[in-house]
């Protein structure tokens, strides 16, 4: 399964790499780094059907993560790839725009890793 | 016509003129104004008499009783003259009188001499007479320049008092005036206190959720490393049980490379709270040496956050030019933060309201530039916003002017960081802007900065 996380914190990646060491040591899972809106629709012009599951932050510089999201659901015809949003903000309002833009998943931070594998898995 | 015949006429001319005002004369002065004429013809017809010397004995009592009679009164007090005036005439009409009764031969030779000095108590009489009425025109004069100045002194002292109480009026007017406009100062110098204190509480609240979004971040982290890390330690118990030594130094590493993230993030974390915490107190007045790069940078993203949080739609890309050889400078931070964070609040603002009318093609970006030119530091704000206005460009400084709807600026942003930059810092707060470009807001800090520069 190949994941594409998009977020403006670096250090990001390095937590998902540890977190999912095991997943990705064992290609049960393969991860994508990109650090704003406009690099993860770049990615995934180019890698077209590659991402199944988008994690995503909301709040980031320039393109934001609802941005993305909309883009993702409007454009991406076949099949639409799952999205999740993932956000500092958990607020009512952040949820029920992202919902309407068609997310899959809202989850906030800190991401409760236990619980994230679980949906993963329940969509795989 | 005897001696004093002639006095009791004067006399009663003048008894008559002196007393006909005076209201407590006796009825029988109103008679006597024309009394003089009998006497005189009485006096002629006696004189043409042989027996005249018993009449002069009546003429000299009348005399006595008038001389009396006027020394009794008090409206002649001041005319005692008079009466010496006559006093000669008077003393030899007595003694004719009494030399007429016993007509002897020595006697004869007296009268002679009583006969030449006649002439010199008439004339002493009328000299009298003279003075007299000259002393009583001078008194009347006097009399009259003292009334007259009485009448002044009093129409003085009338508008003396009047004058007087003009001037109470209106110091107790003006004490009013004085008292109202203290009063009103209290209350503006309490009023601009409790504005300076909302204007903080509204930017800080603007921050708040700035502050959230910058602490969850960190806080994700430092929570989720440290887990990694328990997994790991477990990972690598495992593996010394295996013996298997190359994995069990490539944990320890992942370990100490986790542990330093952490260590990182929650400095963060620790960093945003301490300037949250700066932000609200009360400014110290303390300088103290700052990174500025940092300083700047975290009320950046402070204020980016805050306003992404406040409204979903806000969206611009921001970017810093920071000098990395910037010296550390003396400012006093909490003073300085609000500055900086002001100008970012603006520059966002700025931006935003131009991403609101001109939806297409537009991209929204923020620049926080910092440099060093020469003996001074330079910190600039630039967006790419609508601009400023020229007509209004003289009045961003001046406190309470806002382009903001009511209730949503308090106007004392910039005229707050003027002073702050100025007054308290010794630099310079400028603005460069162009309508439909943008806006740019440098402050400049001298490096050396001497003491009487301090806040």
């Amino acid at each position: 399964m190949k994941i594409l996380v998009v977020d403006d914190e670096l250090d990001m990646q390095t937590l998902f790499e540890q977190r999912f060491r095991r997943e990705i040591r064992s290609h049960e899972m393969d991860f994508a780094f990109a650090h704003s809106g406009e690099e993860a629709l770049s990615f995934l012009k180019t890698h077209v059907h590659e991402a199944v599951l988008i994690l995503s932050d909301i709040n980031m510089p320039g393109m934001s993560g609802l941005e993305l999201l909309k883009e993702i659901k409007g454009n991406f015809h076949e099949p639409p790839p799952v999205v999740m949003m993932i956000t500092a903000y958990g607020d009512p309002e952040n949820y029920n725009q992202a919902i309407k833009l068609g997310a899959d998943d809202f989850l906030t931070k800190p991401i409760d890793f236990t619980v994230l594998k679980d949906k993963l898995k329940s969509i795989h | 016509m005897s001696a004093a015949a002639l006095i009791s006429i004067i006399l009663i001319i003048y008894l008559h003129k002196t007393l006909k005002d005076s209201p407590d004369a006796p009825p029988w002065v109103r008679y006597l104004r024309f009394a003089w004429i009998p006497l005189m013809i009485l006096s002629f017809t006696f004189e043409s008499m042989k027996v005249r010397s018993i009449f002069d004995f009546i003429w000299i009592g009348l005399m006595l009783f008038l001389l009396s009679f006027i020394l009794k009164r008090r409206e002649f007090s001041n005319s005692r003259s008079l009466l010496v005036a006559v006093l000669p005439l008077a003393i030899l009409s007595f003694i004719t009188a009494f030399l007429n009764v016993w007509n002897f031969e020595i006697i004869e030779k007296i009268n002679s001499y009583i006969e030449i000095a006649y002439p010199f108590a008439f004339i002493w009489l009328g000299a009298y007479l003279i003075i007299y009425r000259k002393q009583k025109k001078t008194l009347a004069k006097e009399r009259q320049k003292l009334e007259e100045e009485e009448r002044l002194n009093k129409v003085i002292a009338a508008r003396k008092d009047e004058l007087e109480n003009l001037v109470t009026e209106r110091t107790a007017e003006i004490t009013k005036q004085k008292e109202e406009l203290q009063n009103t100062l209290v209350e503006l110098t309490a009023t601009q206190g409790q504005l300076i204190h909302s204007e903080k509480m509204a930017s800080l609240g603007e921050l708040t959720a700035g502050i959230a979004h910058e602490i969850q971040n960190p806080l994700n982290f430092v929570n989720n490393f440290s887990d990694v890390n328990t997994e790991l330690i477990a990972e690598m118990e495992e593996a010394i049980r295996q013996g298997n030594i190359e994995e069990v130094k490539a944990i320890a590493n992942d370990i100490r490379d986790n542990n330093s993230k952490i260590t990182h993030h929650g400095k963060r974390a620790d960093a945003i709270v301490k300037g949250m915490l700066q932000h609200s107190r009360t400014s110290t007045g303390q300088k103290e040496p700052t990174d500025i790069n940092a300083l700047a940078d975290e009320y950046l993203r402070l204020a980016y956050h805050g306003l992404r949080a406040k409204d979903k739609s806000f969206n611009t890309s921001y970017e810093t030019h920071l000098d990395p050889q910037l010296p550390k400078i003396n400012v006093i931070p909490q003073d300085f933060g609000r500055v900086i964070l002001n100008l970012f609040n603006n520059a966002f603002y700025a931006v935003a309201e131009r991403k609101k009318k001109e939806a297409t093609g537009y991209k929204p970006n923020v620049i926080l530039t910092t440099r060093r030119i020469r003996d001074q530091i330079e910190i600039v704000v630039a967006d790419n916003g609508g601009g400023i206005p020229h007509n209004i460009l003289d009045k961003i400084f001046q406190p309470f002017f806002t382009t903001k709807p009511t209730g949503q600026g308090t106007g004392l942003g910039l005229s707050l960081s003027y002073d702050i930059v100025t007054k308290g810092h010794g630099g310079n707060l400028r603005v460069e802007t162009q309508e439909g470009e943008g806006t740019k807001f440098i402050i400049s800090i001298p490096l050396r900065q001497n003491a009487q520069t301090q806040a």
